[in-house]
């Protein structure tokens, strides 16, 4: 028996590491041949360059992008942030009739096709007369956004103790220094990934921009605009390179954000038990 | 910052002595969530509404007929073009929901009953590159799968080819490999959820009652974690039937889909009623087919017990 046990895991093992190769290797070969002198991607390597790179900053398309990018995702991730606090608080702390289906209907977006979301909303643009602009990329982010912000922000109020509330207002704090000092840094980790997230999946979605965008175009527009110029290869392997990159970052974070909250709201209420 | 601490902190001792507690406690949380709820009525249900509307329309070059008819569907369910297409999109999607589902399993099970204290990082780095950029990951296939690929010049090196081949990019087989890597993830998780949530002493009495763990994989482990399987199917299959960057990308002739179709549509000088029929008739088929791939899944998973 204890043999078997201990054979078990180790074809998993191995199964888990080539399922983690499965899912990184192809993502590498992007920076691997960002920064190699051929204008196309194959091997042998011919030489060692950042000049793909230095190109970048000199495409004023690429910076109006970037821009627009920017942009879209501070307002996606701040406008998605606070209609998923209201809806994570309600659902969290409330009782009410229809939770469950405002719930489904509000994750929705995950698991309907993105092209019937966007065509969708594209036709409602239109027919009301609204000219596409970055505008209604927003919204078509805040859209496909409020999902991941739901969840990470129910996720983070569940832990969430009210009688902490109750108990520093019995001892005498006031109303906003309860907030201050109590419900924001218990909220706030839940917050800051949420934010993070939902700048992520903006920055990177690209379905939803194609179709909302009028003339401006975002980073993932850009990117596919320039894939039918194999010249232009190189220039958009060191582009998703760094998208590759900033998203990394900001998503790994996130995940310390959260992780560190988490510990820290056990051991309070190991505490206070 | 004032205000809304205060409403926090003291509403609720006063209105529950006030009031009965239910009534409240449902106006609050119905007030609370009623801005997202609208927002997504307003952007999610109304567009989804419309759009079924649109498709019994027709459109005569730039304005809309909303005279009723049915002709966008029939044109969308006898047309041989639209019926290959769907056919071929169904079947992707089936077969991508399919490898994913087979390959997830594993990891979600190492994970969820090997993965000890690391469970958190495990569940991190698998989830990373499905956050990142989906055009740059099919992107990425491209590089990989093309004439010039890194896969012509592996084989090469190995000896394995004598010259490159193109049989590698711009067909069907490409648009599921470049699918399944993408939709990777978003199976792990739910398995991962259901596994998680199987009681662990069901296990052992298997094995104190003489179950090999084959056995007891297939008999405890397999049909409790149904849920899990059952949602990571629905959440690959849906989706990937409206795909059209990958089959763009890398599908080639062979491997254009319906979502290609659908695109064309609403493109320049296309015909929106007919776009909208095509939305509607997918979604209406592929909910046919989860529907009963569903339906499979739990019949074998009684079964099996």
């Amino acid at each position: 028996m204890k043999t078997l046990r201990n054979f078990t895991p180790s074809w998993l093992k191995t199964y888990a590491f080539l399922y983690v190769i499965f899912l990184y290797l192809p993502v590498i070969f992007l920076p691997i041949f960002s920064v190699n002198t051929s204008a196309t991607p194959k091997f042998p390597l011919s030489g060692f360059t950042f000049k793909w790179y230095g190109d970048l900053t000199r495409t004023p398309a690429l910076t109006d992008a970037a821009w627009n990018s920017l942009l879209v995702g501070v307002s996606a991730s701040l406008l998605s942030t606070i209609f998923g606090i209201c809806a994570a608080r309600a659902i969290t702390r409330y009782r009410f009739p229809g939770r469950r289906t405002i719930n489904g209907l509000l994750m929705a977006p995950l698991v309907l096709p993105e092209i019937i979301v966007a065509v969708s909303m594209l036709l409602v643009m239109l027919q009301l007369g609204l000219s596409l602009s970055l505008i209604t990329v927003v919204f078509g982010h805040v859209l496909i956004c409020i999902p991941y912000s739901l969840s990470v922000l129910t996720s983070g109020f569940e832990g969430f103790d009210r009688s902490l509330e109750e108990a520093s207002s019995d001892l005498g704090e006031s109303a906003f220094g309860t907030f201050r000092r109590v419900t924001l840094p218990m909220v706030s980790p839940a917050i800051i990934s949420s934010l993070l997230v939902s700048f992520t999946i903006s920055l990177d979605e690209f379905i939803m921009a194609f179709f909302l965008t009028g003339t401006e175009a975002t980073l993932p527009v850009y990117i596919w605009g320039q894939l039918r110029f194999a010249a232009k290869l190189p220039g958009v392997l060191a582009l998703g390179t760094l998208l590759l990159a900033g998203s990394i970052i900001l998503l790994t974070i996130a995940e310390i954000v959260r992780r560190r909250a988490s510990n820290r709201t056990q051991n309070m209420g190991g505490m206070i038990a | 910052m004032t205000a809304p601490a205060e409403g926090i902190a003291a509403l609720p001792v006063v209105r529950k002595q006030r009031n009965p507690v239910l009534q409240s406690e449902a106006a609050r949380g119905l007030g609370l969530i009623s801005p997202t709820f609208i927002y997504a009525v307003i952007f999610l249900v109304i567009p989804i509404v419309l759009v079924i509307a649109n498709s019994f329309w027709t459109q005569n070059y730039l304005t809309i007929d909303r005279t009723f008819t049915l002709e966008n569907y029939r044109i969308a369910l006898t047309d041989p073009i639209y019926r290959d297409l769907l056919m071929r999109s169904l079947w992707i999607s089936l077969l991508v929901s399919f490898f994913t589902v087979v390959l997830a399993y594993p990891i979600a099970f190492f994970i969820s009953f090997h993965g000890g204290k690391h469970k958190g990082l495990w569940l991190f780095l698998i989830t990373i590159p499905f956050w990142t950029s989906y055009l740059l990951r099919v992107m990425s296939w491209k590089v990989i799968l093309g004439y010039n690929g890194v896969l012509n010049a592996t084989l090469m090196g190995l000896g394995i080819t004598n010259g490159p081949s193109d049989a590698f990019l711009y067909n069907t087989s490409a648009v599921v490999i470049t699918l399944t890597h993408a939709w990777a993830t978003f199976a792990v998780l739910p398995i991962f959820v259901s596994l998680e949530k199987i009681d662990r002493s069901l296990v052992e009495a298997a094995t104190d009652l003489g179950d090999g763990p084959l056995r007891r994989f297939l008999r405890i482990t397999l049909p409790l974690s149904a849920p899990g399987i059952i949602s990571a199917t629905l959440i690959v299959m849906i989706p990937t039937v409206g795909d059209f960057v990958t089959p763009r990308l890398v599908g080639g002739k062979d491997g254009v889909m319906i979502a290609n179709a659908i695109q064309a549509q609403f493109g320049k000088g296309a015909n929106w009623p007919l776009g909208a029929a095509l939305s509607v008739t997918t979604m209406a088929v592929v909910t046919a087919m989860a529907a009963s791939v569903v339906l499979v899944i739990r019949m074998a998973a009684r079964r099996i017990r």
